[in-house]
């Protein structure tokens, strides 16, 4: 009797918490999100003139020819392709050699394109797989190939890089990275 | 651990209170030699599953054992250690287990010397047990049952505890007490009238009722506790062995899960140095000692001349915060004496000492006694037809004593508010200058007691109260260990205030009744303080009762013994203190050792964790250089075996304690005892492998 | 430079918080007249305990606390498991189909016991409806049942009865965790989580590859996922996404999310004792030993991979987002395991071995900070622990906060000592002993070692985080660690409750100079002390096997 009251109980109060903590919580974050902030709230996408959605200024993009800025090694390829979606990083140990090796085998891409050494963050992988940014040193290095693949100057890259670079908070706060995907929107739109 | 200047509690009985053992020292020799011999009959696994420390120890040294006989037993491996190895591992194993039952052994020998010699008094005698009819027969003294009378004469022994029930005899209770001079024993005195088994009696004879069955008297119970037979753990030492048992199966699961860990990397781990690893991580040094340092607290009390009646009445002293006592025979010596008359009321000095003489006439007291004596000084005999008059008795309640005359008339003395009672009960006046001569009195510490004469009264007899020597200092030191004490008399106010200032007692209570020592007791219960109090009267008994520590002492009634939970044999209420030290001792003893014994798994874990698993890359954490894994391992094992005789002495007799606060106690314990426990190891393994290494032995 | 100049910002910033949460807590969880903020509360909490039927009785004896948790937790549950063994078509963008079940069970039973292991990838795995209704709905309330637990334990220990286990439950919600979400949400929506159900996007990159991004109500769900320490990620990366922590302000914030109600438990324990200092003696004590943890993952990591010399320099990115750097990435991993939050910006397996020796010691110790209510519970188990190694050797039955430390006390006490090694190590050597078949290990040597032992201790102390390498979406996982999960949470809690019970019944001693004080720094370090030898000397050898073998073997004999 007492055990069936108190599950009674439990479950009026199940059901009661439901209630609050999924449909009380969330429809107002829902409508300040949609009504206020919609650019945030919908992914922080990223349109070219068309109006075409071509990316979020949150997430990053693989990128392989040499007229982009290259970001980081993904174990996930940035989501693309055929796979399903997801976020991950390699999970590779540091003594695991596979880490070597894939580290070794990007470093030789690097040199191929004419990068002896290549800042550290464009051989390790990101943590989600997904990082938009690249260290601004990684960003520079990358800076003759780009001028040469596109014909532009490396003076007019510079300042490029430092406008879409994502400085610390308040300027001590995390690291300050570039966004590669908007520099290489920007790169775009200046010579198309 | 030297002590810069002498106790001042001291440790051991000494000085005077020595000299009053009543027990000749108990018999040493041949001690060692028992406890040898039991150290081998207690690795019957019957014995040791009690501890559960020390039985996987003895199970581990069964599998060294088993792979000593046959090394491949366990492991294939070609690298398993080999029998040689073995063989060493399991002989230190035995000897770590030899050890603790040594140190068991000895605190058990040393208690059953003390049983021996408190046995020795209770000899079995023949006793002449009253029947129903009035006729007498002859039984063996533990035949007797409570409720028995026996008649004992002149030259008997007494067999059993009990109470007078007739006759007035001296007894000889040198062999309880020491004291050698004859002690008269009577029907319905307090303290008189109870008599201890085994003394003797010199003169006259007893009827004596028997108190106690056969096997339950004190001596009896003590003789249990001391010889650690029926020993029950306190409750300090349940939750304790409670956590070792818990650290004991978190190690097991730590080193039982290593094997598939450790193979996984390809590193193997052979069973033996898994066992060695097990023994050296489980807590065996305290786990060891444990119950040595349980039977020698008892055995400590016991050398102090005070019977308990369970460990858990010894360790609670350790928590005593508040010690009850009484005014008179603990902190001043027992009697008063009467030191002047102060006459009031126009009365003459010598009118007041012949009534004072005359209200005394009856009075056996020693107070009473005084005042007799001191008239007679004056010259001041009373006139009055003494033959005729009779007595009253003085009573706790109505505070007065006095003579009544055959013709009616009332002489009375006793506290002054209970003779101004009595006066205006009888429509007397009270004189003006009673107030006065009372103040006088009671500032200067004395006691006043105020003499009439039917209405009348004369005047006030000083009866001067003496302070114990060393008595402050006591206090003091009671005082920072945290323990309060109060003092109760029936004494006035005032006069008690004066000698609670000058013993330096923290409180006190005047003009208590003996229902008041009860209260005050539930009052400082209620207040969540622990309670030690000492007493022998019939009417103490409640308080005994009601106390957390009631000590009674022997001189007092058998209601009293009954209803305490330890009984001092010398009578000495001071001595509750050096109890209270004791059991603090106790407790410190036990964290000590315990504390010491997890720190030392630090250091073990870095002599024996990079032998077993130098192939794994663990050879860096080598930090003491052992010479070679084999090696490390064995002198790990061999400073695990070696602590337990080595402290031994310790637990044996009790790490030092100096009164101090609780902040001063445990800053130099955890010095000593904490990081002693993770250098000395250290330290320690490191000879041990010099020397093994040395030796090549492995 | 600037990371240690952060450790100071963020520590300063716990401390700051902890005396505010901690007066708030304090008057949501104390009797006393409700503050004027919460007043408007009061009608909504009445109705909902009238609904339910609750009379608001204190607890008189711990089973009448343990009961209704028992049964509200079970329901918790089997809500969560009917929406991830269903997963209906409605808010279901993808067309998700039901989770197995094995995995349905474990993540409803992770996330029911404020865990938050995930054996699955949740982009592929759960619609935005069970996102909320299952995962969102279990974060509030294991993180609620945590916090009364903390509390209830708390009376107990300072001599009050429990309280009721429905009215802590409703408070901690209602004016708690959904206040702190709700601000925290606001903050991260404008910072750019997502907060929508419009499903996923489908687009065209600039390089012409198909990438999908998955959308969904990230904002709500990840403030409460950081303040109610539960850290269970929408996204598979977890807290390194930038949908779920976007840039170094928002990890922040999420630093100081996750330590804000242990630390202003600790802060509150003091207000109901009437001891203060006891509080911040014990809260500088776990800042101190979070400090040197945390110094010793941001110096490891910091140091780079010696391995890798040959191609790169500088500290250990792999694994690491950009914006949040080496040194943030391994103080992150500090805070999260510390406080048993379990969200990760980084990834743990890529840690470097005393990188990841920190993240491994703190499951193992479950103080430094630790669980929600909990983290607060067992630190002052190990206060009772040491009163009862310690106080002895003052000679007198040990006593803490007034009352003596006996066979009860520490019969439960041990109780939590043993959870640990039961169900860590006895599955983690059960694993390894058939390591191909069971263990799923993805890195080879002493780091295999370290992802399975990580995988159950994670589980155990209710964490969540994990070397992810591991295959651990097997049936033998599921349900090895399920045990685990089970066992390093009710156990604990009925032993808590029955601990402080038990202890607030006991008669109170005043305190005097022979009496142990435990609010002096003295004895703080020796707490501290004990802490580290009880939680050190248990784990040492699998620590030793997994990542100290694996730091010599980088770098070689020192």
């Amino acid at each position: 009797m007492s055990v069936l009251r108190e599950a009674f109980k439990a479950l009026r109060l199940t059901v009661v918490l439901w209630l609050l903590t999924v449909v009380l919580y969330t429809l107002p974050l829902l409508a300040v999100g949609q009504g206020l902030f919609p650019a945030q709230a919908n992914g922080s996408l990223l349109r070219n003139e068309g109006g075409q959605v071509i990316g979020s200024t949150l997430i990053g993009q693989p990128f392989a020819s040499n007229r982009y800025v290259w970001s980081r090694p993904s174990a996930v390829d940035y989501s693309t392709g055929k796979a399903a979606p997801t976020s991950a990083p390699s999970n590779l140990g540091p003594t695991n050699p596979d880490l070597a090796k894939r580290i070794k085998d990007t470093a030789a891409t690097y040199a191929q394109a004419g990068l002896a050494k290549p800042a550290a963050d464009l051989l390790y992988a990101s943590g989600s797989g997904l990082d938009p940014h690249i260290s601004p040193e990684a960003a520079r290095q990358q800076i003759p190939r780009l001028a040469a693949a596109r014909g532009l100057p490396p003076a007019r890259l510079e300042p490029l890089i430092r406008r879409h670079t994502q400085g610390r908070f308040l300027g001590c706060i995390g690291e300050s990275g570039v966004n590669v995907l908007t520099l290489n929107n920007a790169l775009d739109q200046i010579k198309p | 651990m030297t002590t810069l200047q002498p106790p001042i509690f001291p440790r051991m009985p000494r000085g005077r209170r020595d000299q009053r053992r009543y027990t000749e020292r108990p018999r040493s020799d041949g001690l060692l030699g028992r406890a040898v011999v039991q150290s081998f009959v207690k690795l019957d696994p019957r014995l040791t599953a009690r501890n559960p420390v020390m039985f996987v120890v003895w199970c581990g040294t069964l599998v060294t054992l088993a792979a000593t006989l046959e090394p491949r037993l366990f492991e294939l491996s070609p690298e398993a250690p080999g029998r040689g190895f073995n063989a060493l591992l399991s002989l230190i194993l035995l000897a770590t287990l030899l050890f603790a039952n040594f140190a068991e052994a000895l605190a058990e020998g040393r208690g059953k010397a003390q049983a021996d010699a408190l046995r020795r008094t209770q000899a079995s005698t023949q006793a002449r047990r009253l029947l129903p009819d009035g006729s007498e027969a002859l039984v063996d003294s533990s035949a007797l049952r409570r409720g028995d009378q026996v008649r004992v004469s002149q030259g008997e022994m007494i067999p059993a505890d009990g109470e007078v029930v007739d006759g007035v005899a001296a007894v000889d209770e040198s062999a309880i007490t020491g004291e050698s001079a004859p002690v008269l024993k009577e029907a319905g005195s307090d303290g008189a009238s109870s008599v201890t088994g085994g003394t003797r009696v010199v003169s006259d004879k007893l009827l004596i009722r028997i108190t106690a069955d056969p096997g339950k008297g004190f001596i009896d119970r003590m003789i249990a506790l001391v010889e650690g037979a029926e020993r029950s753990k306190t409750p300090n030492e349940i939750a304790l062995t409670v956590l070792l048992a818990v650290l004991t199966q978190v190690f097991l699961i730590a080193v039982a899960t290593l094997p598939p860990v450790a193979a996984y990397i390809n590193s193997p781990t052979p069973v033996v140095v898994l066992v060695a690893l097990l023994v050296a991580l489980i807590p065996t040094t305290i786990g060891g000692l444990l119950s040595a340092i349980g039977i020698a607290g008892m055995d400590r009390v016991a050398q102090f001349n005070v019977i308990a009646t369970s460990g858990r009445a010894v360790e609670a002293c350790g928590d005593i915060t508040t010690l009850v006592l009484d005014k008179t025979g603990t902190i001043t010596l027992g009697n008063r004496l009467a030191e002047e008359f102060l006459p009031v009321g126009g009365h003459s000095e010598r009118e007041l000492a012949t009534t004072a003489h005359a209200a005394s006439w009856f009075d056996t007291t020693p107070e009473g006694k005084s005042i007799v004596r001191l008239a007679e000084k004056l010259d001041a005999v009373t006139a009055l037809p003494m033959d005729t008059a009779t007595g009253l008795e003085f009573s706790a309640r109505t505070r007065l004593s006095g003579t009544d005359l055959a013709d009616g008339n009332e002489l009375r003395k006793g506290a002054v508010e209970a003779i101004k009672g009595f006066v205006r009960s009888r429509g007397g006046t009270v004189p003006a200058d009673l107030d006065a001569a009372y103040e006088r009195v009671s500032r200067l510490g004395g006691t006043p007691l105020a003499v009439c004469w039917n209405a009348e009264i004369f005047g006030v007899i000083h009866l001067k109260d003496i302070i114990k020597p060393g008595m402050r200092e006591r206090f003091d030191q009671l005082r920072r260990m945290g323990i309060r004490s109060v003092m109760l008399t029936g004494d006035n106010a005032i006069t008690a205030g004066v000698i609670a200032r000058e013993a330096g007692v923290d409180d006190f209570i005047a003009e208590a009744t003996p229902e008041d020592k009860i209260a005050v007791i539930q009052a400082e219960q209620r207040l969540g303080r622990l309670v030690a109090m000492t007493g022998d009267g019939t009417n103490d008994a409640p308080a005994l009762a009601q106390a957390n520590v009631g000590v009674a002492m022997n001189s007092g009634t058998q209601a009293a013994k009954e209803a305490a939970n330890m009984v001092d044999l010398d009578s000495d209420p001071t001595k509750l203190i050096d109890i209270v030290t004791i059991g603090k001792q106790l407790l410190i003893t036990r964290g000590a050792l315990t504390t010491f014994s997890i720190a030392n798994d630090v250091a073990k874990y870095f002599a024996i964790l990079p032998a077993l698993f130098g192939k794994a890359g663990l050879a860096p954490l080598n930090l003491m250089g052992l010479a070679s894994p084999q090696s490390a391992i064995l002198s790990a094992m061999v400073f695990n075996a070696l602590i337990i005789p080595a402290l031994v002495p310790l637990a044996l007799k009790g790490v030092a304690f100096r009164p101090s606060t609780a902040d001063q106690l445990l800053r130099r314990n955890l010095l000593v005892y904490g990081l002693g426990g993770l250098v000395v190891p250290f330290i320690g393994i490191k000879l041990i492998d010099l020397a093994v290494s040395a030796l090549r032995l492995v | 430079m600037t990371d240690w100049f952060q450790v100071v910002v963020f520590v300063a910033l716990v401390w700051a918080t902890a005396p505010v949460l901690g007066l708030h807590l304090f008057q949501v969880f104390d009797a006393q007249p409700q503050p004027r903020l919460d007043r408007w509360l009061i009608p909504v909490e009445n109705g909902v305990l009238r609904f339910i039927g609750e009379r608001g009785r204190p607890a008189e004896q711990t089973w009448d606390y343990l009961r209704p948790l028992l049964f509200s937790n079970l329901f918790f549950g089997l809500v969560a498991l009917a929406f991830l063994l269903a997963q209906p078509p409605w808010l279901n963008p993808q067309g998700l189909p039901p989770m197995r079940w094995d995995t349905a069970l474990h993540t409803a039973i992770s996330f029911l016991t404020n865990t938050d292991q995930q054996h699955y990838t949740p982009e592929q795995s759960l619609s935005d409806l069970s996102q909320l209704g299952a995962l969102q709905f279990l974060f509030f309330t294991s993180a609620a049942t945590g916090l009364a637990v903390g509390f209830a334990f708390i009376r107990g220990l300072c001599g009050r009865p429990l309280g009721n286990f429905n009215t802590d439950l409703i408070r901690a919600i209602t004016r708690v965790l959904i206040p702190l979400s709700f601000v925290f949400a606001l903050v991260l929506l404008v910072n750019g989580a997502p907060m929508t159900l419009a499903g996923p996007v489908m687009l065209r990159t600039l390089e012409g590859a198909d990438q999908i991004l998955v959308r969904g109500p990230v904002a709500g769900y990840e403030a409460i996922k950081q303040i109610g320490e539960n850290g269970g990620g929408f996204f598979g990366a977890n807290s390194a996404h930038p949908f779920e922590n976007p840039n170094p302000f928002t990890n922040l914030l999420a630093m100081v999310a996750m330590f804000a109600i242990p630390a202003a438990t600790i802060d509150a324990f003091g207000r109901f004792l009437g001891n203060r200092r006891q509080a911040t003696l014990l809260l500088l004590l776990v800042t101190v030993l979070f400090l040197a943890l945390a110094a010793v993952a941001i110096k490891a990591e910091q140091g780079g991979n010696p391995l890798l010399t040959a191609w790169l320099s500088g500290p250990n990115l792999e694994g690491k987002e950009v914006r949040f750097g080496a040194g943030i990435t391994a103080l992150f991993a500090t805070i999260t395991t510390g406080s048993m939050t379990g969200a990760v910006n980084g990834a743990m397996d890529s840690l470097l071995p005393l990188g990841g020796l920190v993240p491994l010691f703190n499951l193992f110790l479950q103080v430094i900070f630790g669980g929600q209510g909990t983290g607060v519970a067992y630190l002052l188990v190990f206060l009772i622990l040491t009163v009862f190694l310690t106080g002895l050797m003052v000679g007198r039955t040990p006593e803490l906060f007034g009352r003596k430390v006996e066979k009860g006390e520490i019969v439960w006490s041990s109780l939590i000592l043993l959870i640990h090694p039961l169900f860590v190590l006895v599955p983690a050597a059960i694993t390894l002993a058939d390591a191909p078949t069971l263990s799923g290990i993805s890195n080879p040597g002493s780091h295999g070692i370290s992802q399975v032992v990580y995988e159950y201790a994670s589980a155990s102390a209710n964490n969540g985080s994990g070397f992810e390498g591991l295959g651990d979406g097997t049936l033998w996982w599921n349900l090895s660690t399920i045990l685990s999960l089970l066992g390093g949470r009710y156990l604990p809690i009925a032993a808590l409750l029955l601990l402080a019970a038990g202890f607030a019944r006991k008669p109170k001693v005043p305190p005097g100079p022979g009496t142990l004080a435990t609010d002096t720094g003295l004895f703080t370090v020796v707490t501290g002390v004990v802490i580290l030898i009880l939680g050190a000397l248990t784990f040492f050898p699998v620590l030793a096997l997994g990542p100290i073998a694996e730091a010599f073997s980088l770098t070689g004999a020192p």
